[in-house]
């Protein structure tokens, strides 16, 4: 087969679509946290968090949200296709090391980032809680995966699966009777900034997995920078977890604003060519 | 015959105003006669200074001696036996420093044209068919990690020499800085693949997407049976200031800026690279990177400011494209240095700087730049590129712990370019730093050098 073939092509829910690409080299060297970089036609270079590997067939899982002219680009990729270009695995792995019980928490896509650190977790003999935010019920993905390997509770801002609400609310909840030494967290920069000022106050070591905008990934662009405990950091090479605690949040939402202008013009002009098409 | 002429052939360019407006190269490169008329100006000195200014030794009184008989055929393969880049050197080399700066033309006068003459040899070969054979392949497998000017220099030795080359590159496109930072007006990327084509005829294999430290390891590559291994990973990440508002949308490091319009096209209208146009653009710094973003800025339509802490004779960057970035429109704010990015919005609004005076030299001969007290002003601005240059990338450092590198992050080497690995060698700017293409090319030439001795031993 060739390097870089779509074997698996799956909608997890309207706008976020689940990519099994045939790579031995990165499906082996993989470990949970890391992501690889993706260049399909005409699109960015778009860095993915590995979703889950299949070493022995040598697949890795990838998962996108639909949101501008590059995912819309890779959405349109057939099963059969192959790939023009896919790097990595790159970045550090999540430490995982020494945990007793650990609380994986996940905002939309980012269970999908979160999925293999509850693994490794687990497998390291860690006990591990799972909660998992969507909007509402007709998103949520992933959820028989986490619970093989997590106690698993789902949040729906609208109530339609499980608890209503936040994923803060039920870790609020949580804190008063469980005791963890460890926070895994990945989603929305608010929610990651709202996670990790709850458990700085209970001192609970959280790590956030961060996605800033990023060119080529290997420490070159200076792209992904951000602010780590007062200083310059980079995702690529530097990350991408970082200490919840000491991330300037503000920061990078604000730095996130910068194409989105650009990006909502590059879509509608994406999506009227398709039409005329 | 020798043409008494005092200054250099005038070379054809785009004109200003046109070029502005376009990324197409801007020196047009010079016609046969041009180049002949040029050629003989040189006085054929017996003791060659320009060839003992050349990082990489071109012979240049013989190849500029086959210009004037017109045989350009043999001009070509006198440069390519110590140059496997001409076309590349011809048009990116600071010959003012190096092979000019020696020339005996140049005590009375201007000193040959030797850049442009190399760029005619090199553009005139490739314009015609060649039918170049690959050398039989009997020699032990070389990895070469990084496809950039020292990469490809170092493949391009070995592969004549009759070993096995593989060349790996992280990007998705061959290269390296000749095409995600020089860009498409002052080296046209066709030159560059054609370059690599060449080497493919030599039967170098490239590999693209893959990252060394992290795809594949070095241990990994020995393993493989690659014999020894080059590791041309080039310049790492790009300096900031550490001034306050450097994390404002709208503050782009040269690199970035660069490899958006260059590597991922946001020049061309059917590019999906986001991009910001400022109105107005302050591009920090004076090297050629710096000219490099200020006259790509120029071209996205911007007004540009080039604000440079020490005054215009300290500007590190080729004389040449100072020159055009004048005519293009370039404003130079010198003795000139910022200390914050003004935000509105969580966009960049301003850049607030200080008057500099120079003082006494440094450490590197230069007068050092001092603040001249209550100074301080603002420049209007929407955009800031900050081209400060680069420190070591840490990636492969981190994969590879028994790899030595020094307090900067500089991969050590000894006098053979041998790292603390056995028979893993390093050049370019992942040793030096910054620095430019025909050094780490001239590197690349010497770990090809050192490899072969050792292997053959």
């Amino acid at each position: 087969m060739k390097l870089n073939t779509i074997v698996e092509k799956q909608q997890l829910n309207d706008t976020v679509c689940l990519l099994g690409i045939f790579n031995p080299a990165v499906a082996t060297k993989a470990k949970a946290g890391q992501f690889v970089i993706l260049q399909h036609e005409n699109s960015e270079r778009i860095p993915l968090t590995i979703a889950d590997c299949n070493k022995e067939k040598g697949i890795v899982y990838v998962v996108f949200q639909q949101v501008g002219v590059s995912t819309a680009i890779i959405n349109q990729a057939k099963l059969g296709d192959v790939i023009h270009h896919f790097v990595g695995p790159l970045g550090n792995h999540t430490n995982t090391n020494d945990a007793k019980y650990a609380c994986v928490i996940a905002g939309g896509v980012g269970c999908a980032i979160a999925l293999p650190v509850a693994k490794a977790l687990s497998q390291n003999g860690t006990k591990v809680d799972a909660i998992l935010g969507f909007r509402s019920q007709n998103l949520v993905f992933f959820e028989e995966k986490f619970q093989s390997v997590a106690s698993t509770q789902i949040v729906t801002n609208d109530g339609s699966l499980g608890q209503k609400g936040l994923v803060t609310d039920v870790l609020v909840e949580n804190l008063n009777k469980k005791q963890y030494d460890l926070v895994f967290v990945v989603g929305p920069l608010p929610m990651m900034k709202a996670v990790g000022d709850i458990t700085k106050n209970c001192n609970i070591k959280t790590i956030a997995s961060m996605n800033p905008i990023m060119i080529d990934g290997t420490g070159m662009c200076g792209g992904c920078r951000l602010t780590v405990d007062g200083k310059t950091a980079f995702a690529c090479v530097d990350g991408p977890d970082f200490d919840a605690h000491k991330v300037d949040f503000d920061q990078l939402i604000a730095r996130n604003k910068t194409y989105q202008q650009f990006e909502r013009h590059a879509y509608e002009k994406h999506c009227n060519l398709l039409n005329k098409q | 015959m020798i043409n008494n002429q005092k200054t250099k052939t005038p070379m054809p360019i785009q004109d200003a105003k046109l070029r502005i407006k376009n990324f197409d190269e801007v020196a047009l490169g010079y016609t046969l006669e041009q180049a002949q008329n040029e050629a003989l100006r040189c006085l054929s000195c017996k003791n060659s200074p320009c060839t003992s200014a050349c990082p990489v030794g071109v012979n240049i009184k013989d190849f500029i001696a086959f210009i004037k008989q017109g045989d350009f055929e043999k001009a070509y393969h006198e440069i390519a036996k110590t140059n496997c880049l001409p076309a590349v050197c011809g048009r990116v080399c600071p010959q003012e420093t190096q092979c000019e700066s020696k020339c005996v033309c140049g005590i009375k006068g201007q000193p040959v044209a030797i850049g442009r003459l190399e760029r005619f040899v090199a553009d005139w070969y490739a314009q015609h068919e060649h039918n170049l054979k690959a050398p039989l392949s009997t020699k032990q497998k070389i990895a070469v990690v990084g496809s950039g000017p020292s990469g490809l220099a170092c493949a391009g030795d070995l592969a004549k020499l009759g070993y096995k080359v593989t060349v790996f590159e992280a990007l998705h496109t061959l290269g390296g800085v000749l095409v995600y930072g020089i860009p498409h007006f002052r080296l046209p990327k066709e030159i560059v693949f054609k370059e690599v084509e060449n080497l493919k005829k030599l039967g170098v294999e490239f590999c693209c997407d893959v990252v060394v430290g992290k795809t594949l390891d070095v241990d990994e590559l020995k393993n493989d049976g690659f014999s020894a291994i080059y590791l041309a990973t080039g310049a790492g990440l790009p300096k900031f200031m550490n001034i306050k508002g450097e994390h404002l949308s709208g503050v782009y490091s040269a690199n970035e800026y660069l490899t958006r319009i260059n590597l991922m096209k946001a020049y061309q209208p059917t590019s999906t690279t986001p991009i910001l146009k400022g109105k107005k653009v302050c591009v920090v710094g004076g090297g050629n990177v710096a000219m490099d973003a200020a006259r790509s800025a120029l071209r996205m339509g911007s007004e540009v400011h080039v604000v440079y802490r020490r005054s215009e004779k300290e500007l590190p960057a080729r004389k040449e494209e100072i020159e055009h970035g004048k005519e293009e429109g370039l404003i130079f704010d010198f003795l000139t240095n910022p200390i914050e990015v003004l935000e509105k919005d969580g966009f960049v609004r301003g850049l607030k700087c200080v008057k500099m005076q120079l003082g006494a030299p440094d450490q590197s001969g230069r007068r050092r730049p001092e603040v001249i007290e209550n100074s301080q002003f603002i420049i209007d601005c929407d955009l800031v590129i900050m081209a400060l240059g680069t420190s070591p990338n840490p990636l492969l450092k981190t994969n590879t712990p028994n790899l030595e590198t020094d307090k900067w992050g500089c991969i050590v080497v000894d006098e053979n370019l041998q790292t603390s690995i056995e028979n893993v060698y390093a050049g370019g700017d992942a040793t030096t730093g910054s620095a430019t293409v025909i050094l780490a090319m001239s590197q690349g030439k010497k770990a090809a050098k050192s490899i072969n001795e050792k292997l053959s031993k």
